[in-house]
């Protein structure tokens, strides 16, 4: 099975080119739709495949190479086209591909008679090629093709709508914001790969290789350097402060393309990424706490904006933001397993709420064109009361929505909580682990505060909507419903693979053993081992873990307490709240001006240095002095002109002259 | 080795064309154009042999071959020799000027209908140059080919350019005049310093001239190819003879004539003034990475479409200087890789900038906006070229400027590369805006919703280059590989030779004419620096190399 692997991302490419140039004959949406969800399925069998066979083997021998061909060889520098197989990247395999091929499916449904069908899905289909590539090359530069892939994919589905201007300039930032992260990204390649080959002689950008060798980078300045810089790279793709601006501006896109590539996967990349080189990172305390508090400070700002938002997709991909925060918060206190863990469900939670809000607004779109009707159907301001209409899409919204909010028992709470408590009691950070756990907490509570609020003023409550329009809303097809009782169905029980010690030996005895960070264990044990030989060691307090996660639970409780007294109890008072500060309003709304401030601190002036470069010096200064000259050379062959004019008698004359002048010279001197 | 001298017949090939184009009717367009294109077929296809036969075995691998070297003015002591032959560095420019030639011809079908006799001729003759130039191994004949390429292409841009294109001629004219000149001279210079004998490079390779000497000549040279690469603040001229030149003007133009200035200095001014280079060198990356922002920044504000990709050639020529001159195996590959890349993404954007100022004869992009929706093809292919251009993963711009900025981090250039790694940032910005406004948002302006989508002929011109950018982009092994060893060697004689004229320079302060340069019994008359005994002691000898570094076990492999 394992010489298979390549098949994994190619089956997506294929479905991709078959669309891209035959789509627009075929026509057909089943045919064209059908071709690109079965690829996608067609490589989680294979993923699914690869797996069990992983499962099979013992602990220390799951990391398998599969190498294609050289791709670029020059000198020292070496890059294969060559897959790696390993706990990791089964897992990332298996996301990928599993919702992936959901979420193909959703898209057959949501993205029914739009013009460009085929389109649509040829993008899709090479995002998922790319994301693959991402997730399983073995070496830094194939990562690097899926890194900068995914980015292309986004920008163009981002950019579906082309026709729309906000959609052309969304797809352009948030390529132009990744290509920062990607500057980063290269300059830590290139460092690394320097660094190793000159000073130990170890020329390799290949996973393995570099693990192997893990020992021989010592920590330092330049080993900062190389973390901050991949970290750069991260904070690109996964939105993180101070890149994070593009991913709410990606809303322009299509729904489904929200979920897949802004919630569950291609910003997720950052992550895997850092836990891909975590032996490399754990060598730097200063990078780790770098990571740690922009995580945290992510986690708690994005949280902030998510509570003022009007936009269903907004305010979901604020929280994406925020708890995209969490899992580098996660990464930043060296609890690899926990971030990727939170990665996992965060996908399934995330990608169901998404899609559900996808189907609330493709049936609240039916609805009001019935009416022809100007209105947002994005806005929650003009919905509520849908739960009636959409019975499926609230069910497992709500489930979804419990899930991110952290409410025990539910896939997300796991996650969270784990990231919560390592953040108290890891080894690395000492004084700021309270502040990293407070803004964490913090931001738990706003998490559960702004998604309840979401779910109150979306499917509670009086509807918004015109009795006609709301009469012509219906539940979505099976297509829609089905990814979402999937997805549902994962975030409830996704999470009961890597319950916490504490709560398996508390309920089951250690019965139940957490088997996500087992099957995660021999990635990261190079790490864990390093942290445990440096004599770092974290907080063991049973009781302090139980007391923190009532913490968390009592927070979040609250959240949801204060959403349902705000928006059920007392609807009124928001307005009331809003008309009494309404300069924090409007700040929180504005998303705290930060796209303004970076307008004016850097793109106004990058316009006006180009603007000045231009008049200024090339056509001043450059031709001014080329055009000068040519200027000086005219002004003198104008004078020198008369000497030769072709007229015998001024020739005679100035030979007279001139025989008269040597004569005077000669008389004279 | 060969018996077919099929570099002369690679390189009259066009000449025949354009003589057998003299006894056409000048009316009879179809006939000219359909000569025309087949002689640049024909040219191609004749090149093609070259791919496969280079380095064949047995053959002296990385070095120069198909050699052809006939007298050809003897006068008293000047010795001017008809002397060709290509290596790994010469042939893939050889085979991108036969391959880009067809695509602008086919480009000027309806582009061009006035004095077609004339533009065909034009062309060909300009692909005499340019062939020539690139295989020439006499300095003479190199510097006669250099000259043929002027003049056609001084007038295309003035017989068919756009509004301003006396203007534009002229400048260009006057700025590479002035290079020539210069380069004359230098080499002039350069045959007394060498002493009686031919013109042939290979002869020059061998001297070691004193620091001042090299000093000047570099800088003759230097600014000679730095005014066509054309480097920062030579670059003027680019932008104006872009934009007035007609389409096959300036698709040669970027594609192949500013490679001419890039090869300059890989062929000459890098390996024959090694000291004088190693002391230019922060120079030189200096101005490439200040081209490499300053064109960017500059690129961004544009109105115009053409002028925008004029820029950004300039921006892309930064980077090929700064692999060039990383000197090293990941730098020098990636500057070659660059120079193709460019040709061919750079190329294919002025083609497609061609295609809508066929149809609309304006090239503002507020003129333009939801193109896409018009064009489905156009915007496809567009886009494609437009990611190549960026240098996307996957396809060809990637390769070269990854190597490029890894060879350069490695040398002691690191901190030009890091300011140059942002270049990256600055080509998304500046290429994806354009984009937008000219493709993106809604069709507005009514000129714009009558617009025919690219026709069968337009497709074909474009799918080669299609193909190009993601074969190069997917597997570029052949052409590294080729290219390899007799990169190794540039390098070697423009690194090691220092080493040894560092050990010279007491002994040899004035060298008497009519004698070789390398006195030395021990060193093997050869005098190929791959495995010379200064090799060893060329890593402990603190030039600024990184210790280990790839060239030098890469080079002692090849030998």
């Amino acid at each position: 099975m394992f010489d298979l692997v390549w098949l994994i991302p190619l089956c997506p490419l294929i479905g991709s080119v078959i669309n891209g140039l035959l789509g627009k004959k075929i026509k057909n949406e089943t045919v064209i739709g059908g071709i690109a969800a079965g690829s996608v399925f067609a490589s989680f069998m294979v993923a699914c495949g690869i797996l069990f066979q992983l499962l099979s083997l013992p602990g220390e021998e799951r990391v398998i190479q599969k190498t294609i061909f050289t791709w670029i060889q020059s000198g020292t520098f070496k890059a294969d086209i060559g897959f790696l197989i390993d706990p990791l990247s089964a897992t990332m395999l298996m996301i990928v591909t599993g919702i992936g091929f959901l979420i193909h499916l959703y898209s057959i449904g949501y993205m029914h008679g739009e013009e460009g069908f085929y389109r649509y899905f040829c993008y899709l289909n090479l995002f998922t090629f790319s994301m693959l590539c991402l997730v399983s090359g073995n070496n830094l530069l194939l990562m690097f093709i899926g890194w900068e892939g995914v980015g292309l994919c986004s920008y163009l589905l981002i950019g579906y709508y082309f026709h729309k201007k906000s959609a052309g300039d969304a797809g352009k930032k948030a390529f132009v914001m990744n290509r920062v992260g990607d500057f980063g990204f290269l300059l830590g390649l290139f460092t690394l790969f320097y660094y190793l080959g000159t000073n130990h002689n170890v020329w390799t950008i290949n996973f393995v290789e570099l693990a192997k060798n893990a020992d021989l980078l010592v920590p330092g300045a330049v080993v900062t350097t190389v973390c901050l810089c991949f970290f750069l790279g991260a904070t690109g793709k996964s939105a993180q402060i101070p890149l994070y601006t593009w991913l709410p501006d990606a809303m322009e896109g299509p729904t489904p393309v929200s979920a897949l590539i802004h919630a569950a996967t291609m910003v997720t990349a950052g992550v895997y990424m850092i836990a891909r080189m975590n032996f490399i990172f754990i060598k730097s305390p200063t990078a780790l706490l770098v990571i740690a508090c922009v995580g945290a400070a992510t986690a708690l700002f994005a949280a902030t904006i998510g509570t003022a938002q009007n936009d269903i997709k907004r305010v979901l991909a604020y929280s994406t933001v925020s708890q995209l925060g969490y899992m580098f918060l996660a990464m930043g206190v060296g609890a690899f397993t926990a971030g990727v863990f939170h990665l996992m469900t965060h996908a399934f939670f995330k990608a169901c709420l998404f899609l559900g809000s996808g189907s609330v607004i493709h049936g609240m779109h039916h609805a009001l064109h019935h009416e022809h009707s100007e209105a947002d159907p994005q806005d929650m301001r003009n919905m509520g009361g849908l739960r009636k209409k959409m019975p499926v899409t609230f069910w497992t919204f709500l489930f979804a929505t419990i899930a991110i909010a952290g409410i025990p028992g539910l896939a997300g709470f796991f996650s969270k909580d784990e990231i919560l408590w390592q953040a108290f009691a890891n080894p690395h950070h000492h004084a700021v682990n309270y502040v990293l756990w407070g803004a964490g907490a913090i931001a738990a509570g706003l998490t559960a505060f702004y998604m309840f609020r979401l779910v109150f003023m979306t499917f509670f409550g009086q509807t918004r909507l015109s009795e006609k329009a709301f009469h012509h809303l219906h539940e979505s097809p099976w297509v829609i419903t089905v990814p979402l009782v999937c997805l549902a169905f994962l975030s409830i029980f996704g999470g009961y693979v890597g319950v916490p010690k504490v709560l398996s030996e508390f309920f089951t005895g250690g019965a139940f053993p957490n088997y996500f960070e087992h099957w995660l264990e021999p990635v990261f044990a190079y790490s864990t081992h390093y942290t445990e030989a440096h004599g770092a060691h974290g907080l063991h307090s049973v009781a302090m873990e139980w007391g923190l996660m009532g913490v968390s639970v009592l927070i979040a409780c609250g959240g949801i307490a204060l959403a349902f007294a705000l928006y059920i109890v007392a609807p009124g008072f928001p307005e009331k709240f809003t008309s009494t500060f309404p300069a924090l309003h409007r700040a929180v709304y504005n998303k705290w001006y930060v796209d303004e401030i970076y307008d004016f601190a850097f793109v106004n002036p990058c316009k006006a240095l180009g603007n000045f470069l231009w008049k200024g010096f090339d056509v001043l200064v450059v031709d001014g002095i080329v055009n000068g000259v040519a200027a000086v050379v005219r002004g003198f062959s104008g004078i020198l002109r008369y000497v030769q004019t072709g007229f015998v008698h001024n020739y005679a004359f100035t030979m007279v002259f001139g025989v008269a002048l040597i004569v005077a010279v000669y008389i004279f001197r | 080795m060969n018996q077919l001298p099929l570099l002369s017949i690679l390189t009259f090939t066009p000449l025949i064309g354009a003589i057998l184009l003299l006894f056409v009717n000048k009316n009879s367009h179809g006939v000219l154009r359909t000569i025309a294109m087949a002689v640049t077929v024909v040219t191609f296809v004749l090149s093609l042999p070259l791919i496969t036969g280079y380095n064949a075995p047995g053959s002296d691998i990385g070095g120069f071959q198909y050699l052809e070297n006939i007298p050809w003015i003897a006068a008293g002591p000047f010795q001017m020799s008809y002397h060709l032959g290509i290596d790994g560095i010469s042939l893939w420019l050889v085979i991108l000027t036969t391959f880009i030639m067809p695509i602008a011809v086919l480009s000027t079908y309806t582009a061009v209908e006035e004095k077609v006799k004339e533009y065909m001729i034009c062309l060909l003759l300009l692909e005499v140059g340019m062939i020539g130039t690139f295989i020439s191994l006499d300095l003479f004949l190199f510097y006669i080919f250099w000259e043929i390429m002027l003049i056609p292409m001084y007038f295309m841009i003035g017989i068919w350019g756009g509004k301003n294109r006396i203007y534009a001629a002229v400048k260009f004219f006057i700025y590479t005049a002035v290079g020539s000149l210069l380069m004359l001279v230098a080499l002039i210079v350069l045959y007394f310093k060498a002493g009686g004998g031919d013109f042939s490079i290979l002869r020059f390779y061998q001297l070691h001239l004193d620091p001042t000497t090299q000093m000047w000549m570099f800088l003759a040279f230097a600014l000679a190819f730095a005014i066509k690469v054309p480097m920062f603040p030579l670059h003027t001229w680019l932008p104006d003879a872009h934009t007035e030149a007609p389409t096959a003007g300036s698709v040669i133009l970027a594609a192949v004539m500013l490679k001419c200035g890039t090869y300059g200095y890989v062929r000459f001014a890098m390996p024959l003034f090694p000291e004088a280079n190693a002391q230019f060198t922060p120079l030189i990356a200096t101005l490439s990475v200040i081209g490499i922002i300053y064109a960017s920044l500059v690129a961004m504000v544009q109105q115009d479409v053409k002028k925008l990709v004029a820029y950004s050639s300039v921006a892309h020529l930064g980077f090929v200087m700064l692999g060039v001159y990383a000197l090293n195996q990941q730098g020098v590959t990636g500057g070659m890789l660059q120079m193709l890349n460019h040709g061919v993404s750079t190329g294919a954007l002025f083609l497609i900038v061609g295609f809508i100022y066929e149809r609309r004869h304006t090239r503002l992009i507020t003129d333009f906006g939801g193109l896409a929706k018009q064009m489905p093809v156009f915007a496809t292919m567009f886009m494609i070229v437009t990611f190549s251009s960026i240098g996307l993963p996957g396809t060809n711009g990637f390769v070269g400027e990854f190597l490029v900025l890894l060879g350069s981090f490695e040398s002691n250039l690191r901190w030009y590369a890091i300011i140059a790694t942002s270049g990256v940032i600055l080509s998304a910005v500046y290429m994806l805006w354009m984009f937008q406004r000219v493709m993106f948002g809604e069709l507005k302006n009514p000129k714009n919703q009558t617009l025919k989508d690219l026709n069968a002929r337009e497709v074909a011109i474009m799918l080669p280059l299609i193909f190009l950018i993601f074969f190069l982009g997917i597997y570029p092994r052949p052409i590294i590989d080729s290219m390899a060893p007799s990169i190794d060697k540039m390098i070697a004689q423009t690194k090691v030779q220092k080493q040894v004229a560092e050990a010279a320079v007491p002994a040899v302060p004035a060298l008497p004419p009519g004698h070789m340069a390398v006195p030395e019994a021990g060193a093997a008359p050869a005098g190929m620096p791959a495995g010379h005994p200064a090799m060893p002691e060329a890593g402990a000898a603190p030039a600024g190399m990184p210790a280990g570094h790839p060239a030098i076990p890469a080079n002692n492999e090849a030998k």
